[in-house]
């Protein structure tokens, strides 16, 4: 065996790239003033992908390999319960208002994604990826292994959503006229899940705390939903 | 930050258990963390160490999606096939979400301050 393919088929060598990939694009996030095109997660992805096609190293390789910073995605699922219960406390006076918008947002965005890509011509494994889309990454991916999707798939579409939310949120509140920090937190949240939430923050703290709520009760609803919405629709 | 990892990692192993031997349709990692979710409500407030580990997972999240992440290279043809349509949905479909959560929030919150009114 030469060098090289010993060292393909050493973890070390694409644990370092990923974090290497990461650094890079959250430092690139960062100097470029948070310009959400640039967000960190998808660049950090797509330099992965150069390195690999540079390399001629097929993806199997590289993913056995650095399975062990995929695992550490199911650990901090779970830790998503501290910030969700965080927030639970500070928003205990409008629960009723906001648990009816966000289970609206949530069967919105769902029902949308599948009727508008069955109209569309997607099929059925890209569809299914398209199901859980706002909810947050981690969450996303388990509910479409589940559910029959391609979870690289809803990764990669749940992150361009929330870009996509991000950039929308603004422009559509103006135009509804609605001046209202709770309100454009829980829009974004719902829709567009961390990245939202990171956006929501760029307009206040009140923004921010709702959103990460919304985001928070959108995964635990979807997470219910799904199963059901799928049964009905397909 | 051991024990607080210890913790979490207790919680996704009981999640996954509750999710396979009770058949819900909650991912094991869902059912993780609300386990851990009502646990905080039990005790009236999250535990110290397990809040400090939780926050230093999360601040790597973005990390931990790179693997999986990367896999859309082995999806090229999907994506040439159905690009377009998925940029169609995608957009479309995150702008009726937002659209939805805002007007619905916006019409409780007023008809809420309304009744607050007539009430005084």
């Amino acid at each position: 065996m030469n060098p090289w393919q010993s060292l393909q088929n050493f973890p070390g060598t694409w644990l370092a790239l990923t974090c290497a990939a990461f650094l890079l694009a959250d430092y690139l996030y960062l100097k470029s003033g948070r310009f959400a095109l640039l967000n960190p997660v998808l660049v950090g992805i797509v330099l992965v992908i150069v390195s690999l096609l540079v390399l001629h190293v097929p993806y199997a390789t590289y993913f056995e390999q650095a399975r062990l910073i995929h695992f550490l995605l199911a650990p901090a699922t779970v830790a998503l319960a501290i910030p969700l219960y965080i927030n639970i406390q500070r928003m205990k006076a409008i629960a009723g208002p906001l648990l009816i918008a966000v289970t609206v947002g949530s069967v919105t965005g769902i029902v949308s994604a599948v009727l508008l890509g069955r109209w569309l011509g997607l099929s059925m494994p890209v569809l299914l990826s398209f199901a859980p889309k706002s909810v947050t990454t981690p969450i996303a991916m388990a509910l479409s292994a589940r559910a029959g999707g391609l979870p690289s798939l809803t990764a990669g579409i749940v992150i361009v959503t929330g870009i996509v939310a991000a950039i929308l949120l603004v422009p559509l509140l103006r135009w509804l006229r609605i001046d209202d920090d709770r309100v454009a937190g829980v829009a974004v949240g719902v829709a567009g899940h961390g990245i939202g939430t990171a956006r929501a923050f760029q307009v206040s703290e009140t923004a921010g705390a709702f959103s990460g709520l919304a985001m928070g009760l959108n995964g635990l609803l979807t997470s219910l939903l799904l199963p059901l919405l799928l049964a009905i629709l397909l | 930050m051991l024990y607080g990892l210890a913790v979490i990692l207790g919680f996704l192993v009981a999640g996954e258990a509750a999710s396979d031997f009770l058949h819900l349709p909650l991912p094991g990692t869902v059912s993780g963390m609300v386990l851990l979710l009502i646990w905080c409500l039990i005790r009236k407030g999250a535990d110290e160490r397990t809040a400090q580990a939780a926050t230093g997972l999360l601040r790597y999240l973005g990390l931990f999606f790179l693997p999986a992440g990367a896999g859309v290279m082995a999806l090229s043809g999907l994506l040439r096939e159905q690009g377009i349509a998925m940029v169609a949905v995608l957009v479309l479909s995150t702008l009726m979400t937002l659209l939805a959560t805002a007007l619905t929030l916006a019409w409780l919150l007023k008809r809420r301050a309304a009744h607050k009114d007539d009430a005084a």
